[in-house]
Formats: structure tokens, sequence, C-alpha cells
């Protein structure tokens, strides 16, 4: 195949490099993961000056935030984007992608994060920040956002790893006993979570010689069934890990309670997440085939993961713990609305998991300030702040409504979606998984509500007593903490009331999803004929 | 080498799945080997040449060894000594701590006696 007269003069260059600048609306793409690693880097050099770690490190979100609004604005306009680095064209190269689905989850990505590191003002521990708590967090968003934009699968291996050292040395910060014991299975687990996926990105290359998302969509269904069929088991069980699907789920309600309550809540919104999107990603867009094949398997999952996490919920006595299983059981949503794959019900996996994010952090921070308020960690020693603090009671039954999907919240909207999809179908026992989940999740999130804010005092002799372990909140919590939380459930609030936006980019994501073509064009590779490719792949 | 494969995942899921944390860990790190094998097989091995383009030339002449595979296998080494080495101080500081090196006895975040649901409401 060589041809000793090739010079480099002589080579037609295009066909595999690009020889042109990058534009400047494609810089958009990487420039949120590449300004959270510097900040990471530069906050870690600075973690002696507590002072200026807060304030750089809020300016580099809202740096992040204002270039991921721009992005998603552009992708919602002109579709999807595909930055290229190295001047290697795709599939050589290394792309990052983003389509309306990856882009509206790295944006509530950094809103997220922005809230929570404005929270921790009010919970701060000084050895805490001079052990790196800020560069750890910008790290596990350069971890999240890389993850979401990426279109290369190893390169998403890469940024999964980012994020989980970094969620490891968040989850033991405080060095607490129990923290230890959390971290052990956490990372045990998400490790091995972590290698399931490796192996699977290898099979996926010996099979179709292409690591480049828009390329393994374009070359997996020429690719044989059986072996393709056993590379998608192998992505499901281990991003069903990640994402804490019902049989392997365990890690989560053993570790998210452990760290101080803004690590829960920026845990709780972001990486279950991750592991949903890249489900969505590899189950909708990339391997249509296998999914078909994998029905039952999505369905069973997602059946169990929606009534069981609920029940689990109602059983737990530590509040933290029990909202861990209200996340686990939101993770069933998406999977019901996978397993149908209706453009409706992929709509409605996509807005559920964007709720998700939003609504879980929430649920996190009321947690913290319920347990800043009663001094206690279980439910059995709170009671009563209905009468000491109404906005926190507040909060906790809207964030409650709004995961168990009761309108006019914003969890509501979503479960309509996956629910019609799923009647569309005629596919009754969905239909009924999600609504019994519904149901679940508001008896748990309601007995909650009456154990934590109505009863007047503690469990048992004193339950009629006031509660007099409440202490108010001092002017940094309920400026820094109320304040920051209270905004978080305004836009939540805000975004229930008007879902136009919302249910129309939901409804493109889907499409996208379902239809990748533009995907795939954005990396020019449509129409890329795979015999160029044998050449450059397994020889 | 395919068996080779084999037998390290069957070494690192027998030494998983015990209770001991180190034995945890050796599995661990036999497991990320094996993975590491496997992607290296996955290029398919060939008895080829390196893949050094002659001086003055723009391709390579004949056939070459696949590069991608090392250029991943590499990474994945470096990302799992980290982490690997993560987990050995985490168990060093579990073990510290909570006296405890089997993980039936680590039960601080998952109390084993766990309160009943509370009755009321």
């Amino acid at each position: 195949m060589a041809t000793q007269t090739g010079t480099h003069t002589e080579l037609d260059l295009p066909q595999a490099m690009l020889e042109t600048a990058t534009a400047v609306s494609e810089w958009n793409l990487i420039l949120p993961v590449v300004i959270a690693l510097m900040a990471g880097a530069l906050l870690a050099m600075i973690r002696h000056s507590r002072g200026s770690q807060f304030g750089f490190s809020v300016l580099a979100v809202l740096v992040i935030l204002v270039i991921e609004i721009d992005l998603f604005w552009q992708v919602l306009e002109t579709g999807p984007v595909v930055m290229t680095m190295g001047n290697w064209l795709p599939p050589f190269g290394i792309s990052f992608a983003a389509d309306i689905m990856s882009a509206s989850f790295a944006l509530a990505a950094s809103f997220v994060t922005l809230i929570v590191l404005v929270y921790f003002q009010a919970e701060i521990v000084p050895r805490e920040v001079r052990h790196g708590f800020y560069p750890l967090v910008m790290l596990l968003l350069a971890g999240v956002t890389g993850a979401f934009l990426t279109g290369d699968l190893f390169n998403l291996y890469v940024w999964f790893e980012v994020m989980l050292i970094s969620s490891f040395g968040l989850l033991i910060i405080g060095g607490r006993k129990v923290q230890l014991d959390g971290a052990v299975k956490y990372g045990f687990l998400n490790f091995l979570a972590t290698t399931f996926f490796l192996v699977g990105l290898g099979y996926m290359y010996g099979l179709t010689g292409t690591l480049n998302m828009a390329d393994i969509a374009l070359l997996a269904p020429s690719a044989p069934v059986a072996p393709m069929t056993a590379v998608a088991a192998i992505f499901l069980l281990a991003f069903s890990m990640k994402a804490a699907a019902f049989p392997v789920n365990a890690w989560l309600p053993a570790s998210y309670h452990t760290p101080d309550a803004a690590v829960s809540a920026l845990f709780g919104g972001l990486l279950t997440k991750v592991g949903v999107y890249v489900l969505l990603r590899i189950m909708i867009a990339l391997m249509p085939a296998s999914r078909e094949l994998f029905d039952p398997i999505l369905t069973t999952i997602a059946v169990i993961t929606l009534i069981t996490a609920p029940m689990g919920a109602i059983a737990q006595t530590n509040l933290r713990r029990a909202i861990g299983f209200l996340v686990i059981g939101g993770i069933g949503a998406v999977f019901a609305g996978m397993a149908i794959a209706s453009l409706r019900s992929v709509a409605g996996a996509t807005f559920y998991a964007f709720h998700s994010m939003l609504t879980m952090t929430a649920l996190y921070l009321v947690a913290g300030l319920i347990e800043r308020v009663t001094q206690a960690k279980d439910t059995k020693q709170m009671g009563g702040i209905y009468a000491a603090n109404s906005p926190i009671s507040i909060m906790f039954l809207i964030l409650v409504f709004a995961a168990a999907g009761l309108p006019p919240f914003l969890g509501f909207w979503p479960k309509l979606l996956i629910t019609h999809g799923a009647i569309a179908q005629a596919d009754w026992l969905l239909v009924f998984a999600v609504l019994f989940n519904s149901l679940l999740t508001s008896i748990a999130g309601t007995r909650l509500w009456a154990h934590i804010f109505w009863r007047p005092g503690r469990e048992g002799a004193h339950s009629e007593i006031p509660n007099d372990h409440l202490r108010k909140l001092n002017p940094t919590e309920s400026r820094m903490a109320l304040g920051s939380t209270m905004v978080l459930v305004g836009v939540i609030v805000v975004l229930g009331l008007w879902p136009n936006l919302l249910f129309e980019s939901a409804g493109m994501a889907a499409g996208q999803l379902l239809q990748p073509q533009l995907y795939i064009e954005a990396f020019g590779l449509q129409g890329f004929s795979p015999d160029i490719l044998s050449t450059g792949g397994a020889s | 080498m395919a068996p080779f494969v084999g037998a390290f995942f069957t070494v690192a899921v027998y030494l998983i799945l015990s209770k001991a944390i180190i034995r945890m860990l050796l599995g661990i790190a036999i497991l990320g080997n094996g993975v590491n094998l496997l992607i290296f097989i996955l290029g398919r091995v060939t008895p080829e040449v390196p893949p050094i383009v002659p001086n003055g030339l723009s391709q390579p002449l004949g056939a070459i060894a696949n590069p991608l595979p090392q250029a991943l296998i590499l990474t994945a080494i470096v990302i799992g000594f980290a982490l690997f080495t993560f987990l050995l101080v985490l168990g060093y500081r579990a073990y510290q701590e909570l006296d405890a090196d089997n993980t039936d006895n680590m039960r601080l975040a998952e109390p084993a006696a766990t309160p009943k649901p509370p009755l009321s409401y």
C-alpha cells in the first residue's frame, strides 16, 4: 500500500488534516473544561490564602457559566457543534462535540456548582479549605463538563477518571471515620465500574477500529451483531453502576450521606447524571440495534429501580440517606424513558436528568440546612422546624413535590412525557411503575416532611413538647446557605411554571439522539467510506 | 494470549470477591493489568515493524504494528496507578481509623442494627 514516491509536499493533506484555524465559536466547546482545569491548578497553588479562594473559584465558574449559556444558544440555533484538536480530522483526531443534551447538562452542572460554592461558605472548615476543597470542586466540574462535551470514547474514560479522583478527594476531605467507611465502598465500586468501561472500550476498538462517537454510530450497524451486543452489555453494566441503577446501586446510599452537605449536594446533582448521560448517548444514539435487544432488561431495571428506591427512602431514618434513595428513584425514570425509546420518552429522559441535577442538589442543600437547625442527622431527633424556620419547610415540600413529579413543579413535565410515551406504546408495566414511583416518592417525602417539620418535638415521649435542640441560623448561614438554596429552588419553581424552553430543547435533544445524522455531519463524517478506515485502524 | 487475559480476570474476580481490603486491592491491580493486556490484544498483535515513517517519505513502508492501543494502554496504566495508590492509602487509613481490614466490620456509614423506620404518620 505504501507508495515510495509520496512526500509531504505531494500529499493531499485535506483528506486527513484540518488546515484552517479553529473558528472562534468552536472554542466555546473546550473553554469550560480548560478554565475549570486551570482554575483548579491555580487554586491548588494558592490554597493557603483563604480569602481569595472563594472569590476566584466563583469567578471561574461564572465565566464557565456564561460560556456555556452561549454554547447552549449556539447549539439550539445551529445544531451540534464540533471542535477537533490537533488538526487531525475525525475520526483520527480527538473531538469535542456538543448537541443539545450535552450543552444543557453542562450548563446545569456549572450552575449547580456555583450554588454549592456559595452554600459552602456557611459550613466552611478552614482545614478543609487548606486541604484543597476549592481545587477539587473545580477539577470535579472539569471532569463532569469534559464527560458531557467530549466526542471520543477514550477521552470520555479519561474525564471519568478525573471526575472519580476529585470525588474521592471531596468524599474524604473532612477525615471523619464515617467518611472513610463510605469512601472505601464508593472508591472500590466506582473504580470497578470505570474498569468495566475500559473493557468495553477495548472491545469496541477491536470490533470497529474507532473510538470516535460519531464514527461508532456510523460503523455499528455493519459490525457483527453478537460481539457488539456483548460490548453494549458491558457498557450497560459499567454505566448502570455509575448511574446507580437497581442491582448495582449499593455504593450510593453507603457513601452519599457521609461528607459535608455541600459535597453531598454536588455528588447528588452531578455524578450519577454523567452515567445517565453516557447511557443515553450510547444506547440511543450509538448502538440502537443493541438497545432493542436489551428492551426487556432495561424495562426490568427501570421498574425495579423505580419501585424499590422510594421504598428504601421510606425505611430510612437518616435524612441524607433517605434522599440518596430518592436520587436512585430518579435514575429509574430515566431508564424507563430509555426502555421505551420513542421521541417523547427520550425527551422525557433527558428532561428528567436535567431536572434531577437541579432538584437533587437542592434537596441535599435543604437537608444540610435542616441538619444545621436541628443539630442532628437522624429524623428521629428532628422536629418542630415548621414553627422555627418556615422557609426551609416550604422549600423542602416544593422539592419533594418536584422529585415525586406532582404538577406544577419541574419533575411533573418529564414524567408526563415518559408516561405519555409508555401509553403510546401500550407498555402498561412502565406506566404503572412510573406512576407508582410518584406515589411512593410523595409518601416518602411527605413522611419526612411530617416528621421533620410538622411534629412539634423529637420522636418518642417528647413528640408533643417543642423541640429544645433547635437553634437559629447565624447571619452567614442565612445569607449564604439559605440564600443560595432559595435561588436554586426559585429557579426550579420558575422552570416548572414556564417549561416551554425545556420542552422544546428536550424534544430537539431527543431528535438528535434518535436521528444522529446531524451529530455525525457536524463531525464531517457523513459519507466517509469505511475502507479508508481499514488502513488506518487495526491491521 | 487470550487465555492470559482470562486467567488475569479469573484471579482478579476471585480476589475482589474477598472481604479483606488488601486482597480486594490486589484484585483491582490484577484486573487493571488484565484489561491493559486485553486492549493490547484487541489492537491485533502483529509481528510487524514499529510504526516509524522512513526519512523523506510520507507513509511507512509495508504493514506496521498498530500504535494506538499502546497509547491507550499507557494512559490507562497511568490513571490506574494513580487510583490504585489512592485506594491503597485509603485502605490503610481505614485500617488505622476504623480498625478493620474486613468490609464486614466497616458498618459506620451503614449501621448493622438500623433503627426501625418511624411508625408515626
